[in-house]
């Protein structure tokens, strides 16, 4: 809780005013938190807690069981190797263990010391006609190969040294 | 503002003319899988080019018709093997693998001299397709539910209603009573398309009986299956077609609000049906006194975080009400007291679709597709190892075979076909002796497997399927809310003795094991998720007990379970250069220069980096 300080309140109230500050709509809130800072900061719980009226453990509760949310922070580039059955039959598992490899990640350790990268699988993007495909942040890229992912990490580090 | 279903039809009748006034059209496909190709690209510059030429072109669909290229981004056209895909209209030529560089062309020759860039069109087996309808692909499509997709601005309210679009819903508001309309959808025998094949009209009928209020329209678009994106299409290609359906479902059933629960991995679905929305409140299709007609109806939508589970209706609605996505017991059920404890309307994204042309067109004539059981078309996604993938959609009923090679055109490479997987990591496997099969839920039940949400995961004689039954129980085991034992437990011990097996640990037993697992975890387990969790074990065993077996005895006949593999050098071919030993990474490789080199079993970790290396093609797996 040592950092409290460096959270802008006002702003988490006006995302959560945003949402009706209802409390059925935490997970839209949890949503747009996570939006904002790309985790969720345990130590707006307490806040939330008083704000929308449930209890701290529920949120932690609503927050650990959805996938979607971290509580850890994620770095600059998400990428996501999907692993959905059509992917997985077209082999996406060498990719994800040509990134991991890459960047010194597994499954346990999922994002780079400097924050830049985060690797993680996701079940399927429903982009199974370009199979096997990763995306990073939002964008969706087709008919990955190892190598073709090892260029894309490498063109990705570049932009940030010339950043 | 539409106030009187007068003001609907004479703005139907203005854009309609003016799409008529559209002679010529580029519809670009922007569905996720050409955008991940480039085609938004392609859209910008062949706006860019017609704007040089000046082309007089038109993006948006305008209220005066006049003489005008329609260049339009359109919803998925379903063949995402051969994007970027482009559409012209009127020749209905589809152009596939569009790149930036083919754009001054198009507008040259195809817009301003309606001529065929042949190149651009479908070519197998030396023959070219210029017409979307012609391609292998399509011709034994029967596109319903999809008709739209790739045909219109999946983004433009006008031009769905300038199609026909809300005919449906002013016919069940103003013409029909409740009752018709309910009477309709159960004579049609519509089935839920989620993938249990529950009859629609018997839920509505339910809710429309019931003199509890406020009642509920709840749409899942919670499309987990690994595998199936028809629901996707739809959402992102013809977002009106859904809002129609569930708006229908509301005046029949006496809802007034609707809710969209949309996965969180499909954010152009909730971006395309929230401008959706926006449009339709704007018109006044959605809001207070639609039309006049003093029905009111407003639709939100939900995005999901990420929970497979809530797939499952009790589950999906927990997590609506703001809580962990648990599923509970049933009764009482969903159409009694389902959303915020009122009587819900539980349907998916393809059968809310199903409806408008159910009611335009009369439950008689829906029921002449497909056949008497299973009436209607199904939306599959078809994936895996098969040359065509993509979305497709065929009556009820069609041969697994039509599907597989006349429409798929066969496993890639020339590959034999060995089984395909249907329903996702609830469904079974389908085989060769399958192939006759007709596609639909009776039928794919008594075979074991189930229609599920309509994933089609085509697989060759490559594909260890013991390892795919492996992926599906390690899915579900992820995926596991944790509520119930037999499921939590359950599915961790048949994975457990998965990996075990696909790892060369498998033992005498094991086969037996799992089928006493998956029968105890059927019975006992809360929800759907975990009833049908084995199935894909239960129906890989059924078909392919002899690999498991084999995987039993240590071996892999695909070699794909790495753990299996053995390596070996053959002293014949072995030359002696030391490449090999040099490029092992564990040095596991060891001899003499200039003597046939050995590879010690213990410390190899069956990369494979030998086999690529050497020259004389001496490593071999054993």
């Amino acid at each position: 809780m040592e950092n409290n300080a460096t959270f802008n309140y006002s702003q988490l109230d006006e995302l959560t005013g945003r949402a009706g500050n209802d409390p059925k709509a935490i997970i839209a809130i949890l949503q747009a938190v996570q939006e904002h800072y790309h985790y969720l900061p345990k130590e707006i719980f307490p806040h939330l807690e008083r704000k929308l009226g449930i209890s701290e453990a529920k949120i932690f509760s609503v927050a650990t069981f959805y996938e979607n949310f971290s509580l850890e922070a994620k770095g600059k580039y998400v990428i996501r190797i999907c692993d959905g059955t059509a992917c997985h039959v077209r082999k996406s598992t060498p990719i994800l263990e040509t990134l991991r490899r890459e960047l010194q990640l597994s499954e346990e350790k999922k994002t780079t010391d400097d924050l830049l990268f985060t690797v993680e699988t996701v079940s399927c993007l429903g982009a199974c006609g370009l199979a096997p495909v990763i995306t990073v942040n939002e964008k969706v890229y087709p008919a990955m190969t190892p190598e073709k992912a090892v260029e894309l990490l490498n063109q990705l580090k570049e932009e940030e040294k010339n950043a | 503002m539409l106030k009187s279903r007068g003001d609907l039809i004479k703005l139907r009748i203005e854009y309609k003319d003016s799409l008529s006034a559209q002679s010529k059209k580029i519809l670009v496909c922007a569905g996720t899988g050409c955008i991940a190709g480039g085609s938004l690209e392609i859209y910008d510059r062949l706006l860019e080019i017609m704007k040089e030429r000046n082309v007089d072109c038109a993006v948006e669909l305008q209220r005066e018709s006049h003489e005008t290229v329609g260049l339009k981004k359109s919803g998925c056209h379903g063949f995402c093997e051969m994007g970027p895909l482009l559409k012209l209209e009127p020749q209905g030529w589809l152009y596939n693998k569009v790149q930036l560089a083919d754009c001054p062309e198009i507008v040259e020759k195809t817009i301003l001299n309606g001529e065929l860039i042949e190149r651009l069109a479908y070519h197998k087996n030396g023959e070219v397709y210029p017409k979307q309808e012609e391609i292998p692909f399509y011709k034994k499509q029967t596109r319903l539910v999809l008709e739209h997709c790739g045909n219109i601005d999946a983004d433009s309210i006008l031009e769905y209603i300038a199609t026909g679009g809300y005919t449906a819903f002013e016919k069940a508001l103003f013409d029909m009573s409740g009752d018709a309309v309910v009477q309709t959808i159960r004579q049609s025998n519509l089935r839920g398309r989620g993938g249990a094949g529950f009859p629609a009209g018997i839920k509505w009928e339910a809710v429309r009986k019931l003199d509890i209020f406020p009642k509920y329209i709840l749409c899942n678009g919670d499309e987990g299956d690994p595998g199936a994106f028809m629901d996707r299409s739809i959402m992102e290609g013809d977002p009106h077609r859904v809002l129609e359906g569930m708006m229908i479902a509301g005046c029949a059933t006496g809802a007034t609000e609707g809710y969209i629960y949309v996965r969180a991995e499909y954010p152009m679905a909730v971006e395309r049906l929230a401008r959706a929305i926006e449009q339709a409140k704007q018109l006044g299709l959605l809001g207070k006194n639609i039309l006049g007609s003093g029905f009111d109806f407003d639709i939100h939508i939900n995005r999901g975080a990420g929970a497979f589970v809530c797939g499952e209706e009790t589950a999906l609605i927990a997590s609506i009400e703001g809580e962990r996505g648990f599923p509970r017991v049933r009764p009482p059920l969903t159409v009694e007291k389902g959303l915020f404890g009122k009587p819900t309307v539980p349907n998916n994204v393809e059968t809310y679709a199903n409806v408008p042309t159910i009611i335009n067109n009369g439950a008689e004539w829906y029921k002449s597709i497909g056949n008497e059981q299973n009436p209607g078309t199904k939306a599959f996604a078809l994936t895996g190892n098969i040359e065509n993938t993509g979305l497709i959609e065929i009556p009820m009923g069609t041969k697994l075979r039509e599907v597989i090679y006349d429409i798929g055109g066969g496993c890639r490479d020339g590959a034999e076909f060995k089984a395909v997987q249907i329903g996702g990591p609830s469904g079974g496997c389908l085989t060769r002796e399958h192939l006759d099969l007709p596609l639909d839920y009776d039928s794919l039940k008594a075979a074991g497997a189930m229609v599920g949400s309509g994933g089609l995961v085509v697989m060759d004689d490559r594909t260890c399927i013991v390892e795919v039954a492996r992926f599906f129980m390690n899915f579900t085991q992820n995926e596991s809310c944790g509520k119930c034992v037999p499921c939590r437990e359950g599915t961790r011990r048949m994975l457990e003795i998965l990996e075990n097996i696909v790892e060369g640990r498998g033992q005498e037993g094991d086969i037996e094991l799992l089928l006493e697992l998956a029968d105890m975890i059927s019975s006992t387990a809360l929800c759907g998720l975990g009833k049908t969790a084995p199935n894909p074990v239960r129906s890989t065993i059924q078909y392919f007990r002899e690999e498991y077996e084999e995987h039993i005895k240590g071996t892999c006949r695909t070699g794909t379970c790495s753990k299996l593999k053995k390596l070996e050098i053959d002293p014949a071919l072995c030359k002696g250069c030391s490449k090999c030993a040099k490029v092992c990474p564990v040095q596991a490789i060891s001899g003499k220069v200039k003597e046939p080199f050995i590879i010690d079993q213990e410390k190899c970790i069956k990369c494979g980096a030998c086999v690529d290396v050497c020259p004389f093609k001496a490593v071999k797996e054993a």
